[in-house]
């Protein structure tokens, strides 16, 4: 009821104001500090070869079509001006002209020609992509789109995560591209990261795949780029990039149980014996659901909720008591647990590493 | 009976003094067939919903201006982006373009109406009843389940979204049944269109000496007969799904989700080019008036129009680049879709060529003209990039596609039912629009509409996805967002000085004689309003310009023609 209120306070407000956009803002979890760190995802910034193709043939694209507007919007500026009728005229019908096929035949061609050269490159563009051998030795991983979040699989390495890709990095001499197999357990998602490659749909029942390339380390933006329900707009996702030592250090990790601490058994016991089970797995316990996901070293990532929080404790918290407070829409259902449950219930996942 | 004609007008001309009781008025209008009064009601409909939707777009535009904003939740704002998508395309821009059609088709051939005006009335009330269905969904969509409300699953409904697992309570079926209403409407205009055009002309109107408007008209009934009816199909085959258990479309049977896109799109793309070519023809019409010269080009602007109706029909996939076609389908549907560039262009061409030695009389439905023309060819420049498929990857689903087709939807189309709307007032009311207050609309839509959509292009290029109802700060989109929804606060109140005008024009406005533009099709030869009968005696014609052979006896055009 309160929320009803501050809503209508806040349209009250807009139309004293005449329109002008005060709006409250939410809590943003510290998620606008953390994205301030990482570069815009602009698909003029390509670290990878799918978007760096992308990115060469729309410099061509832009710059003919740059060419042709100028060409076209002087003639229409200057027609405009030069033939605007002024004052003092005689007030007699201009010269009727009805047409005139050398002309059109010309204005016929031309855009014919460019096309053709546009369609070329097109192509080219395309098959470089979409038919790039996928080499023997090259990462391969499982992408499958939920509501509202990203499961990833890596069956070589036997890890499953969630919302944050790791990929070794990719030397350009001799790349080891990161091949990504995409499937959708409900709707259809999109996988978009535009500074490594343009989109490719999830969509269920079929199969699709595309590769990633990375040439330079860091963390990089992206999130679902196909409207999937509710929260498709936080069904956010980064993709980590790190030497290649790095992500055999992260794997390896990955691939252990968890560790228990011994001061966290009781908050063990309360995800045990509660619903979490019925949809998170935590390897080395009896949670083993497959909806929701995999909890075993969720204190690894960077975000919770897809993307929608910082991961702390303190939001950890919240997000347990009641998913909807950051992700209205969100499917995991409050969990009304106790204080006590509570506490010692995200004192266990912090132990999750 | 000798004198009859004379007999009748008079008897209109007392009936139109006579102060008519309100609910007899509102009676006259219901059970009308005459295509003027069903035409106005066409217009005035869409521009009823053209203002809502508008308001929701608007809504949106706020909770957009700033990230991580609480204005609306995420439910009510997928239903306002789903109600603004469909209203705008089913409830605004196909009822205003038919009605225009409508309106004017049987004055511009000469005709007393269209060819089965009971049909018509049968159109346009399916389509009334069809466009409250969807909004009356607001209050009724909850459904048995208690979900629900307003459809939210996107103005093209991508399957299995709208498979009951997804989308509970009965706001799909909302939606889907008021599109196969207004569908079924607006099949029966076109076939109305095309037997008016083809059995009504009037003594020396041959099919080459016919307006480009109406040209334009029957190319886009062609196109509606075509592309309705794989919509309809579709909704019907969504309802069985639903209602039945049908698996078309469920994945978790086994069912398509792609099959669903491809169905939707072979609709979906002409239908972009059955709001388009219309504005082609109120352009084709508006420009050679205000230039004081023919069209250029007549048979090839026809032409083009016939090309881009029949590229139109092969290019759909375009919208699926990123479902994993095969790189040959991909190659075929960016070369189809860069192919109707080329029509297209000639198009523009050839009103440049009009516009070229004339003397330009820069009143408002020209500026409009104006405006449409650098719009339409930016729109088509982006349309280029978007068909390049591997851009097109980055591109599709971002506010650069949303960019990209409100440059033809506002750009061209919008643009162009503002000219359309202030050069045709005078002819179905009798008076002329403010030029003062046109001049103040112009202006203000025109910045608003740059500072609203040249922004978000570079929003999709930075990595906004299409369809989200907030983003987080520090990813370089808040100053963008913010200026795009300044953008949409001028628009309304742009919008809101059009209402002015018409409601002030209506009561006080200066009157406009039959022929306020000095132009030259039929229509201008009649009474502004035209009686119910439109003409006194049939019209002979012996060129398309009738009006100018009368004009100019020593000239005419049928010497040239």
């Amino acid at each position: 009821m309160s929320a009803y209120l501050k809503r209508c306070w806040i349209w009250m407000t807009i139309a004293a104001l005449g329109g002008a956009p005060i709006i409250a803002l939410a809590d943003d979890w510290g998620m606008g500090e953390s994205n301030a760190k990482i570069p815009p995802s602009s698909i003029f910034n390509p670290i990878s070869t799918p978007a760096r193709e992308i990115d060469t043939v729309a410099f061509f694209v832009v710059a003919i079509t740059a060419v042709i507007f100028l060409i076209v919007a002087s003639l229409l500026a200057y027609s405009v001006i030069r033939f605007r009728a002024r004052a003092g005229d005689d007030g007699r019908e201009p010269a009727q002209v009805y047409g005139s096929n050398p002309i059109e035949f010309a204005w016929t061609t031309v855009p014919i020609i460019i096309v053709f050269v546009l369609i070329l490159v097109t192509a080219r563009t395309i098959y470089m992509i979409q038919a790039a051998p996928r080499p023997p030795g090259a990462l391969s991983v499982h992408v499958i789109g939920h509501q509202w979040w990203w499961e990833f699989r890596y069956p070589a390495l036997g890890i499953v995560t969630a919302n944050e890709l790791h990929v070794p990095l990719s030397d350009p001499h001799s790349p080891t591209p990161t091949f990504l197999d995409l499937e959708s357990a409900d709707v259809a998602h999109s996988f978009w990261v535009p500074r490594l490659a343009g989109k490719t749909d999830l969509i269920p029942n079929k199969k699709n795949s595309m590769w990633i390339d990375p040439q330079v380390a860091g963390t990089y933006l992206g999130q679902c780029g196909e409207y999937c329900g509710t929260e498709h707009a936080m069904m956010l996702l980064r993709v980590i990039v790190e030497p290649r030592a790095d992500f055999e250090r992260w794997a390896s990790a990955q691939r252990q149980p968890p560790v228990l601490d011994a001061s966290a058994s009781h908050g063990r016991i309360v995800f045990e014996t509660t619903a979490c089970v019925s949809c998170h797995t935590i390897r080395g316990t009896a949670a083993d659901g497959r909806f929701g996901p995999d909890l075993t070293h969720i204190m690894s990532r960077q975000t919770l909720g897809a993307g929608v929080a910082m991961n702390t404790p303190a939001h950890l918290k919240i997000w347990v008591n009641d998913p909807a407070q950051m992700k209205p829409g969100a499917l995991m259902p409050a969990m009304n647990l106790g204080g006590k449950d509570l506490d010692d219930l995200v004192a266990y996942l912090a132990t999750l590493r | 009976m000798a004198g009859s004609i004379e007999h009748e007008i008079a008897i209109g001309r007392a009936r139109e003094l006579e102060s008519v009781p309100i609910l007899e008025k509102i009676h006259e209008w219901v059970v009308t067939v005459d295509h003027k009064r069903l035409g106005l009601m066409y217009i005035c409909g869409g521009l009823l919903f053209f203002v809502v939707a508008g308001l929701q777009a608007v809504t949106m535009r706020l909770q957009l201006a700033m990230p991580n904003a609480g204005l609306v939740p995420p439910e009510v704002f997928n239903r306002l982006l789903t109600m603004h998508g469909t209203a705008m395309i089913f409830l605004v821009g196909m009822p205003i373009l038919t009605g225009f059609f409508n309106y004017l088709v049987p004055l511009m051939i000469g005709a007393r109406d269209l060819a089965f005006p009971r049909l018509n009335a049968f159109g346009f009330w399916l389509w009334f009843f069809g466009a409250l269905l969807l909004y009356f969904s607001y209050i009724a969509g909850d459904g048995l389940y208690g979900a629900g409300s307003a459809p939210d699953v996107g103005w093209f409904a991508y399957a299995p979204l709208t498979e009951r697992a997804f989308s509970r309570g009965n706001s799909t079926d909302y939606w889907i049944l008021s599109i196969l209403l207004t569908s079924v409407g607006s099949t029966a205009t076109a076939i109305n269109l095309i037997a008016t055009t083809f059995s009504m002309r009037c003594e020396g109107m041959t099919l080459s000496k016919m307006p480009v408007l109406v040209w334009l008209s029957l190319v886009v009934s062609f196109m509606m007969l075509i592309a309705l009816a794989p919509l309809s199909a579709a909704q019907v085959m969504l309802l069985l799904d639903r209602f039945v258990g049908a698996h078309f479309f469920d994945t978790q049977a086994g069912g398509s989700a792609v099959l669903w896109q491809h169905f939707f799109w072979i609709f979906g793309h002409p239908e972009v080019y059955i709001l388009v070519i219309p504005v082609f023809a109120f352009a084709s019409e508006i420009i050679p008036v205000f230039s004081r010269k023919v069209i250029f080009g007549y048979a090839v602007m026809v032409a083009a129009s016939g090309a881009i109706a029949f590229i139109s029909l092969s290019v759909w996939a375009h919208h699926m680049f990123a479902v994993g076609m095969t790189p040959a389908g991909n190659s075929f549907f960016a070369t189809s879709t860069m192919l109707v560039g080329v029509p297209t262009g000639i198009k523009i061409f050839n009103w440049l060529g009009t516009i070229w030695g004339g003397k330009l009389r820069l009143q408002v439905p020209m500026l409009f003209c104006i405006a449409f023309l650098f719009q339409f060819l930016i729109a088509g420049l982006t349309g280029i990039m978007l068909g390049v498929a591997p851009f097109d990857w980055q591109l599709t689903d971002t506010y650069f596609v949303v960019a990209h087709f409100h440059y033809v939807l506002v750009g061209a189309i919008i643009f162009m039912i503002f000219a359309a709307i202030y050069y045709w007032f005078p002819k179905a009311t009798g008076r002329m629009l403010s030029e003062r207050l046109g001049k103040w609309h112009f202006w203000l839509f025109l910045i608003g509409f740059h500072l609203t959509f040249d922004t978000l292009h570079f929003a999709g290029m930075t990595g906004m996805p299409r369809r989200i109802y907030t983003y987080q700060p520090g990813r370089g989109l808040d100053t963008l967002n913010l200026v795009a929804s300044i953008g949409a606060v001028l628009q309304a109140v742009a919008v809101l000085i059009l209402i002015i005008n018409v409601v002030r024009s209506l009561r006080s406005g200066e009157l406009a004689g039959d022929d306020p533009w000095d132009a030259w099709t039929l229509e201008w030869s009649t009474t502004s309003p035209p009686p119910e009968y439109n003409f006194a005696t049939p019209p002979v014609v012996r060129s398309r310009r009738p009006l100018w052979d009368l004009k100019h006896p020593e000239d005419p055009d049928w010497r040239y023609e």
